[in-house]
């Protein structure tokens, strides 16, 4: 027998649900109150949280000193196309690996895997010098270049779990069709795995968009994106919580939204109904 | 055209050999089913034969044409897949046409055949739905309108209805078969159902690990089966099957009689027994006989109504000219 839910049981796990979202949220949203802040409220024992003045001073102040476009143009360059060089490698290898496996297909992926058990920092030194050599210290084109050979194995992972789900018999009725290799990536396996795509594009631009060590050590001034734009509040002329506060938010929102906006398409499923 | 010769096929999966040298002739315009028990090799050779698998050694010909290294896609060969394969994302009419547009054919030809194929499997409403919208049997259908419409040499079926419940398979089975007459198109069909392969064949191929235990036609696998494995696969109840003394009175190691071909009588008759388990079914009844002395249990089919229940004592009478002998091997004796 199915378990009987209750009104009272709903109301408990909707203020539990609740709850818990709020809590995780918590510290995003304090820093977007926080951004409306004059500086001694920022910092006020105790703290306010709504009956405060609200001021837009601080995003004024952020946007006079430091040029946001330039610092969010360069984010969505590198989050972009990190993304997408990515994709471009992984789509293929993620093919193989769920279609054609070999005997070390499960070895590959772990060992792909394995590379993000490194600490970051273990390798900063030999590839900050390689940088250097290479005069990539401070461009986009190193930052995607480094962001995507971060998170190629979780590409590669997320992809191939999407097309691990897709039935072979699928492909092989399109070969059986006609279809070249061409046309079945074309014609059946891409549209069949856009969901799963779009998804891995998603996660993967956010991942990117919020990475902050390579980011941070591998650029200075041209090709600084969003976190360094963060980064520049945090010391030089002592806590300026408020416009630390301002500058964050003005990072993360364009983030936000694009995870908003992107939340339904990611959850509609394609395959449905094409096998028993 | 759709003439199939394999020639000394084998295929192995590692050191595995599924299918020892194997020889078959499947004629143009022949309906031919394999049949055999699960992990017989039967749906390999049709996938060796559609070309989803390579082989290990061997030919296989298409039209006199060497197709062994041939590509799927360019045997001319179109396949019914167990779990339909529809594409998901596609309507039942871009289902449909999209064999025709892999192969370049206009629009108008594309349009022509599509609705022909939909009116002749009652399709023609559903033609703008996604196969996620349709029942079983409707996917069958549109999965069946995709292969017609390319006009094979031969069309291949992979278990097609075992996804179905039992009236729709009566039902769509009458529907291939009348497909078939109709097109007069070769047509390969893998089941482990027999009554399948023997409503439906012209050929029927048994299969016992990867090896073809007979090839014939349904009533002469019916009638001669060449070996026990055969005769007790082919029939519906099973052929019973008698060893010792009994079968030493015909000269035989094994006798095997159909539960068809045993009368019940009332008061005499050379067997005897106790009736287990009676099934009747209306138009038969199975009498399941125990404590005859001559196998642990004798299958009787009776016709019609019978008043016959558990505990019963019955004679039965098995007709001497129906009765297949086998030797000690288990091969067939003349």
């Amino acid at each position: 027998m199915a378990r009987a839910v209750t009104p009272q049981r709903k109301a408990i796990n909707t203020a539990a649900a609740w709850a818990v979202g709020l809590l995780i949220f918590f510290p995003i949203l304090w820093t977007i109150l926080t951004s409306f802040k004059t500086e001694a409220t920022a910092i006020a024992d105790p703290p306010v949280f709504l009956a405060f003045d609200w001021t837009l001073e601080n995003y004024g102040v952020v946007m006079e000193r430091s040029n946001y476009g330039r610092f969010l143009w360069n984010s969505i360059i590198i989050a972009g196309g990190s993304t997408l060089l990515g994709i471009i490698i992984a789509v293929p290898a993620a093919w193989s690996m769920a279609f054609v496996p070999s005997k070390r297909t499960k070895d590959i992926l772990m060992w792909m895997l394995s590379t993000k058990m490194l600490p970051a920092v273990g390798v900063l030194y030999p590839i900050y010098l390689l940088f250097i050599k290479m005069g990539l210290l401070d461009t986009k084109f190193g930052l995607v270049i480094v962001l995507m050979l971060i998170n190629l194995p979780i590409i590669v992972w997320m992809l191939y779990t999407y097309f691990k789900e897709i039935p072979g018999e699928i492909l092989e009725a399109a070969r059986m069709d006609g279809a070249s290799l061409k046309e079945e990536v074309i014609h059946i396996l891409t549209p069949m795995a856009v969901p799963g795509i779009a998804s891995t594009i998603l996660l993967n631009v956010i991942l990117a968009w919020n990475e902050a060590f390579w980011t941070l050590n591998l650029t200075a001034a041209k090709a600084a994106p969003l976190t360094a734009f963060i980064a520049s509040y945090s010391s030089p002329e002592g806590l300026f919580y408020a416009k630390l506060s301002a500058a964050s938010t003005m990072a993360i929102a364009p983030i936000l939204i694009l995870g908003w906006f992107s939340q339904k398409q990611l959850v509609s499923g394609l395959t449905f109904g094409a096998v028993k | 055209m759709g003439q199939i010769q394999l020639n000394q096929v084998t295929k192995s999966f590692g050191s595995v050999e599924v299918i020892p040298p194997l020889d078959l002739t499947i004629e143009d315009g022949e309906f031919c089913v394999f049949v055999g028990p699960s992990g017989c090799g039967k749906s390999t050779l049709l996938r060796l034969i559609a070309g989803l698998e390579d082989v290990s050694s061997g030919m296989i010909s298409i039209d006199g044409a060497d197709a062994t290294q041939t590509p799927p896609a360019k045997r001319g060969l179109a396949m019914v897949f167990q779990s339909y394969a529809l594409y998901p994302h596609m309507s039942v009419r871009k289902n449909i046409a999209f064999p025709m547009k892999m192969a370049g054919i206009d629009q108008a030809e594309q349009n022509r055949r599509i609705d022909a194929a939909a009116k002749a499997l009652n399709l023609t409403d559903y033609l703008d739905r996604r196969p996620g919208q349709l029942s079983g049997g409707q996917r069958q259908r549109v999965a069946i309108g995709r292969a017609i419409v390319r006009e094979p040499a031969a069309f291949l079926f992979d278990e097609p209805l075992s996804n179905l419940d039992a009236a729709l398979r009566v039902g769509m089975r009458l529907e291939i078969s009348e497909l078939h007459e109709r097109l007069a198109t070769t047509m390969i069909y893998v089941t482990h159902d027999q009554v399948e392969a023997m409503t439906m064949a012209d050929k029927i191929v048994v299969l016992r690990a990867g090896v073809i235990e007979q090839v014939g036609s349904p009533l002469d696998l019916y009638n001669r089966p060449d070996n026990l494995f055969v005769a007790g696969f082919i029939g519906s109840p099973k052929m019973n099957f008698i060893e010792g003394p009994e079968a030493a009175k015909y000269g035989a190691h094994t006798i095997g009689i159909r539960p068809e071909h045993i009368d019940v009588t009332d008061a005499s008759g050379p067997w005897s027994g106790k009736v287990g388990v009676a099934e009747h079914l209306g138009s038969d009844t199975f009498l399941h006989v125990h404590d005859t002395g001559l196998a642990e249990t004798i299958t009787v089919r009776a016709p019609g109504e019978v008043q016959l229940h558990y505990g019963d004592a019955i004679h039965m009478s098995p007709r001497a000219e129906l009765m297949h002998r086998f030797d000690a091997n288990g091969l067939r004796m003349a």
